[in-house]
């Protein structure tokens, strides 16, 4: 470009730095960011805190360049949602070429810096969670079935068995449990979101299960799979990542988790209309501290020797 | 004549290139540091050449 542009109106939507780390959906980087932390502190080895930086770092990179990949892929989606709407992309401030080209060489560049920095496996994970978030979920459930969320929960879930695998190189039980309580959390945190969002993913098309089972059908799935994640979530206190800190904090979020689930199951449509779906948006925002203290909880008992009870 | 004034575009790109410089400075540092962590750690072997010979 030339200074011929200064001349050019047009030429003043040109992109800032902030945009392109905006189609990095800095949010979601944050929460991989910190269950790969976790995940990497939970395991029984120690490791450098200069291998344990960069390695965290390019994972977040890795989760970067998915947003930005999902954002390409989806511009047309975000362009019609309401939530979306002011992404770069559909904002007009940068172009889905840039975001495709950003996003590859940001996948490659984290997934060979992870392959040096810690090991081969991790910065496999890495490489299959950004092809599962991309090619199975934004490329193919996500605009065919219902389940779109449920399946492609799981690659928000994979990070804490990154972290794990860039400590020790190997495989356990321990992080598939923090994986399984992402996995099962996802689709709850999603729903309530779809029912306040109203028909924002109806107007783009996209078949999530508000649009094909009606939102009835959507808190009765809410309801369902809460309980499911309440048994897995207290269950997971009695395991090697548990401990007493852990179960204390499981008990007091659960209760409140399916509280609001059931709460949700309990109301209709005409009822959410008339507060502004409180309850719905008051469920969404308990799922991000849900999430947040149940891994923060993890990271305390990760580093307190567990000498009482079952956890001796 | 070349122009002088200063637009609010120039400002932007001046921004988003400084950025671009300290990402990639910081990216070096990284890789240094990284680097100078493998090689003191324990379990790193330098390659023997006269074994290859």
């Amino acid at each position: 470009m030339t200074d011929v542009s200064f001349q050019n109106p047009v030429q003043t939507d040109e992109a800032s730095l902030g945009d392109y780390f905006a189609l990095m959906k800095p949010r979601v980087m944050q929460l991989v960011v910190f269950t790969a932390l976790v995940g990497l502190l939970a395991a029984p080895v120690n490791v450098h805190p200069v291998i344990a930086f960069a390695s965290i770092l390019f994972v977040a990179i890795g989760a970067g360049a998915s947003g930005a990949l999902n954002m390409w892929w989806d511009a047309d989606i975000d362009q019609v949602m309401k939530r979306t709407a002011k992404r770069p992309i559909p904002a007009g401030k940068v172009t889905s070429e840039e975001a495709k080209i950003l996003g590859f060489a940001l996948s490659g560049m984290s997934v060979m810096m992870l392959a040096l920095s810690a090991n081969f496996l991790a910065a496999g994970l890495l490489a299959f969670t950004i092809f599962f978030y991309i090619v199975i979920y934004s490329m193919w459930l996500k605009r065919s079935t219902p389940q779109n969320i449920v399946i492609g929960g799981a690659a928000g879930a994979f990070p804490p068995v990154i972290g794990w695998v860039i400590a020790t190189g190997s495989m356990a039980i321990e992080p598939w449990l923090m994986f399984a309580l992402i996995f099962m959390w996802t689709p709850p945190h999603f729903w309530a979101l779809a029912l306040f969002m109203k028909a924002d993913y109806h107007n783009a098309g996209v078949p999530m299960l508000t649009v094909t089972h009606g939102r009835k059908s959507t808190r009765t799935h809410i309801l369902v799979y809460t309980v499911l994640l309440v048994a897995l979530a207290v269950g997971t206190a009695f395991t090697a990542i548990g401990g007493p800190v852990y179960l204390a904090t499981a008990l007091v979020l659960n209760a409140m988790f399916l509280k609001g689930a059931y709460d949700i199951w309990r109301r209709d449509e005409a009822q959410s209309e008339v507060d502004g779906y409180k309850v719905e948006k008051s469920f969404f925002k308990l799922s991000l501290w849900y999430l947040f203290l149940h891994f923060g909880a993890i990271l305390v008992e990760a580093f307190l020797p567990a000498t009482w009870g079952i956890w001796s | 004549m070349s122009i002088r004034a200063e637009h609010e575009l120039h400002q932007r790109r001046k921004g988003r290139n400084v950025g671009v410089g300290l990402m990639l400075g910081a990216f070096v540092v990284l890789v240094l540091a990284l680097t100078f962590v493998k090689i003191t750690s324990g379990d790193f072997e330098m390659p023997r050449i006269e074994e290859q010979q």
